[in-house]
């Protein structure tokens, strides 16, 4: 062998050169769009109401209770459509967050937020409070507290086997899961076909009809604190991406940072699934298509995966309340989208032989 | 005639992944600073568990590790469950200076620049990991390792996985990271010549309470790599930095009626 080239040693660098302009274009151009489409959407639905008007309502009354009922368009916007719209963009942005930082943790595009077990528990949860007929705010409550039973069960599973390890949170997840999905079935099985059952189906289907502003209360506050700490550490997710060893080997104190995001995870999408029912397949499909834009750098994915989030569930809630008389189930919609986006990542991902190890 | 200091020191060594049974024990040695030192055994000897104490992945049964710096690991070859650019794969090796609620900083960015260009990839720092060649990948670990600011890179067969030129050149940064940058380098591998070539101290892991360590041209012998590989080895000389150095080939039997 040679006696080594020694290269000159390299000049200090201006730090931030070369780093892409594109992503951060690119999703200041999304919290644009998700503006304008939140606006846009106030104005639609069986009565419609002009742009011009509704900047007028929103800006001069704001939130105040005691304007006059008599006055049909600010009920529209202000009881009807507002509390809605912040849902839904609340749970667009909170389940796409939660899919991007799943999908890194678990090192696998493949998974969706609701691997824990979590959403099988809170859909039981809404449902036994629907057959206790206990109100709305005790229904939240309720779907909440059982949606983190279900991943304290799963938790403690996965930690009874050998290695607290991520194959055995999704075994455990799967099983808690069934569980609680058969639960959910027995429920329907023994509940009054007249009054109760239809009742906890169109709820399992999913919808924001029924969305006021103590549930965007409990929804934001749960969405905003979780999203926040999910979005400060964004950038500590690439590193359990590359795995437990190396992650270790880099000085990431793996377990604490993986379990601290996946119960971040799981109180969002508790929280989601407690104030509108089942929601599929967002958390699944939006972080692939913000990921085939900014990459998969999750510095810039998760921000951009967020706000498509919330774009594009507010995109399905306007078309599951506008397109046919009566109001389609959001969550037949987003499924109904999601399978085939799904099912072409699921091909492709076999003809490039993905790989995980 | 040794350096004074020394850059890792492990004492009276023990391990074991059942209880019972030992991977190695009581092994002894220490390697002096801005060294290169070599780690050969055959398959399943526990050349992997040693590193794995080295860097305190696993804890000790008997004995005690000490470090003096901080370690740096590059891997086996290895894919990426997501293609990152390379770039991103060099700023993690930054980890430790960045926060739990923070982004790489500007100073991150520059130690980044820096092992890129110190190991000649700045053009591939926009291209993503996984169109890499496995040279141009290993190289890349090698550039995180070195962005972390580690003074020891514990290397985990960085040649196995690669082609004779792609071996050069890791053989060459090694030794260039070595004597230039004054870093330890701790690396196990299958080649005694690829030992011969850079390292300067060679590990060899004959048995569970059995090891020979030294310098480089008293260990690597015939007899020594005769017992490690349990193959009949024919030696091979040849000029290297103006020396004449041996080193050994397997002799395949059994292929004479070829």
């Amino acid at each position: 062998m040679n006696a080594t080239t020694i290269s000159s040693l390299p000049k200090p660098l201006d730090g931030q050169r070369r780093t892409p302009i594109r992503a951060d274009l690119f999703i200041l151009l999304l919290f644009v769009a998700l503006v304008a489409l939140a606006v846009v959407s106030l104005g639609i639905g069986r009565y419609p109401v002009p742009i011009a008007r509704i900047i007028e309502i929103v800006s001069s009354t704001g939130l105040n209770a005691t304007h006059p009922y008599t006055d049909k368009e600010w009920v529209v916007i202000e009881i009807v459509r507002l509390p809605r719209i912040l849902g839904v963009v609340l749970c667009g942005i909170g389940l796409a967050l939660a899919g991007a930082a799943m999908q890194g943790v678990f090192r696998n595009p493949l998974v969706g937020p609701e691997i824990a077990g979590v959403s099988a528990g809170a859909s039981f949860g809404g449902v036994l409070a629907i057959m206790l007929g206990l109100p709305l705010a005790a229904m939240v409550g309720t779907a909440f507290g059982v949606g983190l039973l279900a991943l304290a069960i799963a938790f403690l599973l996965a930690k009874v086997t050998n290695r607290a390890s991520m194959l055995a949170l999704i075994l455990a997840g799967v099983i808690v899961g069934g569980f609680f999905s058969s639960l959910t079935g027995l429920a329907q099985y023994v509940a009054d076909p007249q009054t109760q059952l239809p009742a906890i189906v169109y709820w399992l289907l999913g919808s924001f009809a029924g969305m006021t502003y103590p549930k965007v209360a409990i929804l934001a506050a749960v969405t905003l604190v979780c999203g926040v700490l999910l979005m400060l550490m964004r950038w500590r997710i690439n590193l359990l991406s590359l795995g437990e060893a190396d992650a270790r080997a880099l000085g990431v104190n793996v377990d604490v940072l993986r379990w601290g995001i996946i119960a971040l995870v799981a109180l969002i999408v508790a929280a989601q699934v407690s104030v509108s029912g089942g929601v599929g397949f967002v958390g699944l499909v939006v972080p692939h298509l913000a990921r085939m834009i900014v990459g998969p750098e999750h510095a810039r994915l998760l921000p951009a995966s967020a706000l498509l989030g919330g774009i594009y569930l507010l995109a399905m809630d306007d078309i599951a309340r506008s397109v046919t008389a009566q109001e389609i189930p959001i969550g037949l919609l987003t499924s109904m989208v999601g399978m085939p986006v799904f099912a072409y990542l699921f091909w492709k991902m076999q003809g490039k032989g993905w790989n995980r190890e | 005639m040794r350096a004074a200091a020394n850059a890792v020191t492990f004492d009276s060594l023990g391990f074991g992944y059942r209880a019972g049974t030992w991977v190695l024990r009581n092994y002894s040695a220490s390697i002096a600073k801005g060294r290169i030192f070599a780690i050969l055994g055959p398959n399943g000897r526990g050349k992997t568990t040693l590193l794995q104490l080295l860097l305190k992945a696993l804890t000790p049964r008997e004995g005690a590790i000490a470090i003096e710096g901080t370690p740096a690991f590059v891997p086996q070859l290895f894919t990426v469950s997501f293609p990152y650019r390379v770039l991103d794969m060099v700023l993690m090796g930054r980890a430790r200076q960045i926060g739990l609620f923070s982004l790489p900083s500007p100073r991150d960015h520059e130690a980044a620049w820096n092992a890129l260009e110190r190991l000649g990839l700045a053009d591939l720092a926009e291209r993503n990991f996984d169109e890499l060649s496995g040279g141009q990948r290993q190289l890349v670990i090698f550039a995180r390792a070195l962005a972390s600011g580690a003074d020891v890179l514990i290397l985990d067969e960085p040649t196995s996985a690669l082609d004779m030129k792609n071996q050069a050149t890791v053989l060459k940064w090694i030794h260039d990271l070595s004597r230039n940058l004054g870093l330890t380098v701790i690396f196990s591998t299958h080649h005694p010549h690829h030992a011969h070539a850079v390292a300067d101290d060679a590990l060899l892991m004959l048995g569970e309470r059995e090891y020979s360590c030294g310098p480089v041209r008293e260990t690597l012998t015939e007899e020594n790599l005769q017992r490690l590989y349990e193959v009949p080895l024919r030696r091979v000389s040849f000029e290297h930095r103006g020396e004449s150095v041996s080193t050994f080939v397997p002799v395949y039997e059994g292929l004479e009626s070829r």
